[in-house]
């Protein structure tokens, strides 16, 4: 499904990723950790084709299709999805108007019809119950004054009704209430399926007790340096970061 | 990848949409100003000899001023004998009587423009006082305000059936010698609506005039008033497009309107006249003085404006809270883009007791636009308890394009409350992006953004205004991004 060959990134003209190899398969949930600024975001949004970050080396392919030669709304319309760290804030655009247009523009782009006003709200009010969203925040403006915890619901209910094929959650988990983290974590859950990918971006082994992730990587100073299953993330949890920088720096 | 440069100039290069030309023989008189061109336009339109006397002192007026310059504009000097001061249909001797009457060319001209001139294709409750450059040519739904007693018809049929109210309302709003436009329209002014509600009499439809400019090197000068008799009310659609050319037209309206005791004037404007091309060549001039006078107690005058054309905007609709418990609104969104330069703003004269403004002002600047916004509140001695609330935001496209805010308040009332709300913003790459993620294009993108953020004055605008107005701002920034 994605497969990253040896990604170069730059910011600002500043080295961010410095060779990033992954390789996803249909229905697999990876897990990426690592230290603060060590460029986990960076790939999400690079991924997401971020205009400011620039590829300078390797590939991505997703699905077989070049992703550098892609625009953000082609890389959505072929099924990618990023639910933001931070989710900016859109002063006076309604919440599901936009979720409708981006439905649409990405039925559109599969040659399916739009949906109209009361299969579009069906759909809403379905997927609305896999992470219990208020019902209020669907027609305030995107994200303007919801909580941290609200704002990272509305980027999950945004993907259960965009179904996406890959998606990548950046720290989804942070911000949540313990309760919230269970509730969002198990929609995340009723969103898998053997079709759909995940990256999930997080610091804490406690979002893996729910989402059973089947790889984890370390990634630090834009490597991925390290590899291996769930237990990885239990060791992480105990011990840090500093020994599987040791590790790598002396192989 | 993405967003460059050269994909938002091809954007924005695509021509302007109703940019076309329509072949009329028209009966224009030679350019130049004096006070025998003022008597032949007097003449030409058979009006009485008060009027006739009224022009000639604004003219003199006018000539004895200078125009003003602490705008933040800039333009050539405008060549005043250069330009003619009539122009009509050739048929106006023989005004149409109904829609089959009126020159196919015509009605061509306002399909291309999408406006709905047609019974069978106007929107429910409109009535169109459409002008084609300076005379009327077809009015609609005369029967329907007949019965109501509402008189909406052409500045020239008022003059002509309804002396008495044009004598004595005409100019005590905007008076001849008010400033240089407004002097100039007065001289010269050919023709625009003129409104009268009853006392007591809810107007039955919202009243709708499309301008547009036509004939080459013919500056227009329109003239509305309207007139709400105590407790009457009404809403007042002003849409305007012009055909495309290479020379700049200076357009100078004067908008006059009146509120009786506990009446209610709801003007809306979407103004979409010609911007100029992308090198700044061509353009519409538009100097508009627009002023609501809330004469009577509990009376209301609120004013909503889209401006998203003209390569020169310098307009500021205002109001004169005098009666007790008046009530002044003013929402705008100015859109700037290539190098079109917008000066516009309000101006709320509170005089009575209990008077209430606000003022919500949305300024877009894109490519190398540049506008301000420049308001005045002033609150007099004698109004007690007045109430401002002003808010004014700006959202920048890009780096080469420019906003300013010059607000000025006058307080002379110890009981006031003014409160001033002002905010300067990049439209964000980071909401751009977030839309994009979710598939939405670009241009798709910076159209809900800017939607999103005009929204508090789109929905002051009237429905059928409303989707205009997005679908205009669409347009008019496609592919700004930068
Ligand atoms: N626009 C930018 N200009 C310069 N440096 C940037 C920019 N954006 C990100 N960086 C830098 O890139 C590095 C990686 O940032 P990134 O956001 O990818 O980290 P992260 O792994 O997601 O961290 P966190 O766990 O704190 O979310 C950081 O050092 C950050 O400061
Ligand atoms: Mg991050």
């Amino acid at each position: 499904m994605l497969s990253i060959k040896n990604l170069h990134a730059q910011v600002d003209d500043t080295d961010i990723l410095k060779g990033v190899d992954l390789e996803i398969k249909p229905g697999e949930i990876h897990a990426i950790m690592g230290p603060n600024g060590s460029g986990k975001s960076t790939l999400a949004n690079v991924l997401a084709g971020r205009d400011d970050y620039t590829v300078t080396a390797g590939e991505i392919l997703f699905e077989g299709q070049n992703l550098a030669d892609m625009a953000p709304e082609e890389r959505a319309c072929a099924g990618l999805f990023l639910a933001f760290q931070y989710p900016v804030e859109i002063p006076g655009v309604n919440n599901i108007y936009l979720l409708k247009a981006a439905l649409n523009a990405i039925r559109k782009s599969r040659g399916e019809d739009a949906l109209d006003a009361v299969e579009f709200m069906k759909l809403v009010r379905e997927r609305m119950k896999l992470v219990k969203l208020n019902e209020d925040l669907l027609n305030r403006s995107v994200n303007e004054g919801f909580s941290g915890g609200e704002k990272k619901r509305n980027e999950i209910f945004q993907m259960a009704v965009l179904e996406p094929k890959l998606a990548i959650l950046d720290e989804t988990d942070s911000g949540l209430d313990i309760d919230a983290l269970k509730i969002v974590a198990e929609g995340v859950n009723a969103m898998r399926s053997p079709e759909r990918s995940m990256i999930l971006v997080t610091h804490y082994q406690r979002l893996l007790d729910y989402i059973k992730p089947d790889h984890v990587h370390v990634l630090a100073d834009g490597k991925i340096i390290k590899s291996g299953d769930e237990q990885l993330a239990k060791e992480l949890e105990e011990r840090g970061y500093e020994w599987v920088k040791q590790e790598a720096a002396a192989a | 990848m993405a967003t460059q440069s050269h994909d938002v100039e091809a954007l924005i290069k695509k021509r302007y949409e109703h940019g076309f030309h329509t072949d009329i023989e028209t009966d224009t008189v030679p350019p130049g100003l004096d006070e025998d061109v003022i008597c032949l336009i007097s003449n030409k339109k058979h009006e009485p000899d008060w009027l006739l006397q009224w022009r000639l002192e604004a003219f003199r007026a006018w000539q004895k001023m200078k125009t003003p310059t602490w705008q933040h504009i800039k333009h050539a000097p405008i060549d005043y004998q250069a330009i003619s001061y009539y122009s009509a249909p050739k048929s106006k001797d023989d005004a149409p009587q109904s829609l089959d009457e009126v020159d196919p060319k015509l009605l061509e001209t306002y399909e291309k423009l999408g406006i709905p001139l047609h019974e069978q294709k106007m929107l429910a409750g409109v009535a169109v006082d459409a002008v084609f450059d300076s005379v009327s040519v077809a009015t609609t739904f005369k029967e329907k305000l007949h019965e109501a007693g509402v008189i909406f018809c052409s500045f020239s049929e008022a003059v002509q059936n309804h002396p008495d109210l044009v004598k004595q309302y005409l100019g005590s709003v905007v008076p001849q010698g008010d400033n240089f436009f407004a002097a100039l329209n007065s001289a010269v002014f050919t023709d625009g609506s003129f409104v009268y509600i009853p006392k007591g009499v809810k107007c039955p439809m919202e009243l709708s005039t499309y301008f547009r400019i036509n004939a080459m090197n013919t500056g227009q000068f329109e003239r509305t008033l309207i007139v709400a008799d105590e407790g009457s009310q009404v809403s007042y659609l002003e849409g305007c497009t012009a055909p495309q050319r290479d020379e700049n037209q200076l357009h100078a309206a004067v908008v006059e309107l009146v509120a009786l005791d506990d009446a209610n004037i709801k003007y809306s404007t979407v103004q979409n006249w010609y911007p100029g091309d992308e090198n700044g060549v061509g353009g519409i001039y538009n100097f508009v003085t627009k002023r609501g006078d809330a004469r009577g107690n509990n009376s209301r005058i609120s004013w909503t404006q889209v401006e998203t054309g003209s390569a020169i905007t310098w307009k500021y609709p205002s109001c004169i809270l005098r009666g007790d418990n008046s009530v002044g609104e003013f929402y705008s969104v100015a859109v700037t883009s290539n190098w079109q330069q917008a000066d516009t703003g309000t101006k709320m004269i509170h005089l009575g007791k209990n008077t209430k403004s606000t003022i919500v002002s949305k300024g877009i600047s894109a490519m190398h636009g540049d506008q301000a916004y420049r308001g005045l509140v002033r609150i007099a001695p004698t109004a007690t308890n007045a109430r401002n609330y002003t808010q004014c935001d700006s959202l920048l496209m890009g780096d080469q394009c420019g906003a300013h805010t010059f607000p000025y308040m006058e307080v002379r009332n110890n009981s006031a409350k003014v409160e001033h709300e002002a905010t300067t913003s990049k439209i964000g790459e980071d909401q751009l992006f977030y839309c994009r993620s979710r598939g939405i294009t670009e241009e798709d993108a910076v159209n809900m953004i800017v939607n999103g953020f005009c929204k508090d004055v789109f929905k002051e605008l009237p429905m059928e205004f409303a989707v205009e107005a997005q679908k205009l701002l669409g347009v008019t920034l496609e592919g700004a991004v930068g």
